[in-house]
């Protein structure tokens, strides 16, 4: 009998492997890019839970980030641009008891995306928002996005960003929501921290996390994944309870990172039953 | 550890100790174990993977603290930390 020389010895198992889809391993992701940081911290706030994995649904939008629905091994679905928020609030009214966990970048939930953002935010929909914040429209090769800083590099904006960006902690509080954090990918064990607790919140969590995207931006922008990944650690201040206000993202006067909000409100889906299902019970 | 004065209970104190698991083929090298471990011993290997990246080593055997810092930043599901047995220690 011969064996084949070839066949590796089968490799370890990571500790995540229960919740990807290891046969879609390696991912699209590219070397140095963070998005593939924030998902394994947010496999790890789910399996921190301690909840049955059918308690969860992840909905994405479109664009690199986006394709976090497509790795997760959980019920999990990849929508239109900008629309995961309207899929993930159906979803949240039909079985209010799931934890809906949306998963895209800064261009789908905040440019072709933003009203529903806003929207869900108003009506403090029982849901966790995650934004992978690279700062630019990556999947589509780096054009200036409405989270692009000033006077950055894009293929959009070769002399620079001539305008503002926003302040995502600022609207997402402005707009009504019940938590808000930022973090880096560098604040790994924070970030978990956070997506925990904001899976554990009832009500609109939204957590915004920069991270790099060497390709697109750090190319352009003349920063590589580690330069990146320093300004992560040298020009950010962590401040809980920082005014939202007070978060604009300017790495040259340092980047307020950490919880900003935290509070109890009713949501969308406690209304919608007092109101309309007052017999659920029966 | 360097210490400047050294604390009492150094002798009581357990460290725990890991052994890092580094599944090759899923690294693309970005260098962010490397970088970021708090011990200093991982390094770029000098072997390719199968997508052509230099997947990192461990340099220092046995001087892994279980931290987990290089398994929560790899953003490939591609190398991680366990407990080492109290046997393997030392
Ligand atoms: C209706 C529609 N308009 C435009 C596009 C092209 N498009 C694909 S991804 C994307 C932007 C994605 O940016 P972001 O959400 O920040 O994700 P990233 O790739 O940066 O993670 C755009 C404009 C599209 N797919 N559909
Ligand atoms: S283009 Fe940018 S955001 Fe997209 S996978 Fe590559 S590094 Fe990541
Ligand atoms: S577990 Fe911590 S000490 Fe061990 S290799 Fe990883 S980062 Fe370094
Ligand atoms: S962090 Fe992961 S992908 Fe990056 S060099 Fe280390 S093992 Fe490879
Ligand atoms: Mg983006």
């Amino acid at each position: 009998m011969t064996t084949n020389p070839k066949k590796l010895a089968k490799p370890p198992e990571h500790p995540l492997d229960d919740l990807i889809r290891t046969e879609r391993i390696p991912h699209i992701w590219c070397p140095g890019c963070g998005i593939g940081t924030v998902f394994s911290s947010c496999l790890s706030a789910i399996k921190a839970t301690e909840l049955p994995y059918n308690q969860f649904t992840m909905v994405s939008g479109i664009g690199c980030s986006a394709r976090g629905a497509g790795y997760i091994k959980l019920d999990s679905f990849h929508t239109t641009h900008g629309r995961a928020i309207p899929f993930a609030s159906g979803i949240k009214m039909a079985r209010p008891d799931l934890k809906v966990i949306v998963f895209s970048g800064d261009g789908d939930l905040f440019a072709i995306g933003g009203n529903h953002f806003i929207h869900a935010a108003r009506r403090n929909m029982d849901m966790t928002v995650i934004c992978v914040n690279n700062l630019t429209y990556g999947m589509t090769g780096g054009q200036v996005a409405a989270t692009t800083p000033n006077m950055a590099k894009s293929t959009t904006t070769p002399l620079g960003n001539p305008d503002s960006p926003f302040n995502l902690p600022l609207l997402a509080y402005a707009a009504g929501a019940s938590y808000v954090a930022r973090w880096t990918i560098l604040q790994t064990r924070d970030l978990t921290t956070a997506i925990n607790e904001a899976i554990n919140h009832k009500g609109f969590s939204f957590i915004e996390v920069l991270s790099p995207c060497p390709i697109n931006y750090g190319r352009r922008n003349k920063e590589k994944p580690i330069d990146t990944m320093k300004l992560y650690q040298d020009h950010t201040i962590i401040k809980h309870g920082a005014n939202p206000a007070e978060a604009d993202i300017d790495f040259g006067k340092g980047v307020v990172i950490g919880k900003f909000i935290h509070i109890d409100k009713s949501t969308c889906d406690d209304r919608y039953t007092e109101m309309h299902r007052p017999c659920i019970d029966d | 550890m360097a210490f400047w004065r050294v604390p009492l209970d150094t002798q009581e104190i357990q460290v725990t100790l890991g052994t890092v698991c580094i599944i090759d083929d899923r690294c693309k090298g970005c260098g962010y174990c490397i970088e970021f471990c708090p011990k200093d011993i991982l390094q770029f290997s000098e072997k390719f993977n199968r997508k052509g990246y230099h997947p990192p080593i461990v340099t220092k055997e046995g001087e892994c603290v279980n931290c987990h810092y290089c398994e929560i930043i790899c953003p490939e599901f591609a190398i991680f930390s366990v407990e080492s047995e109290p046997a393997e220690t030392k």
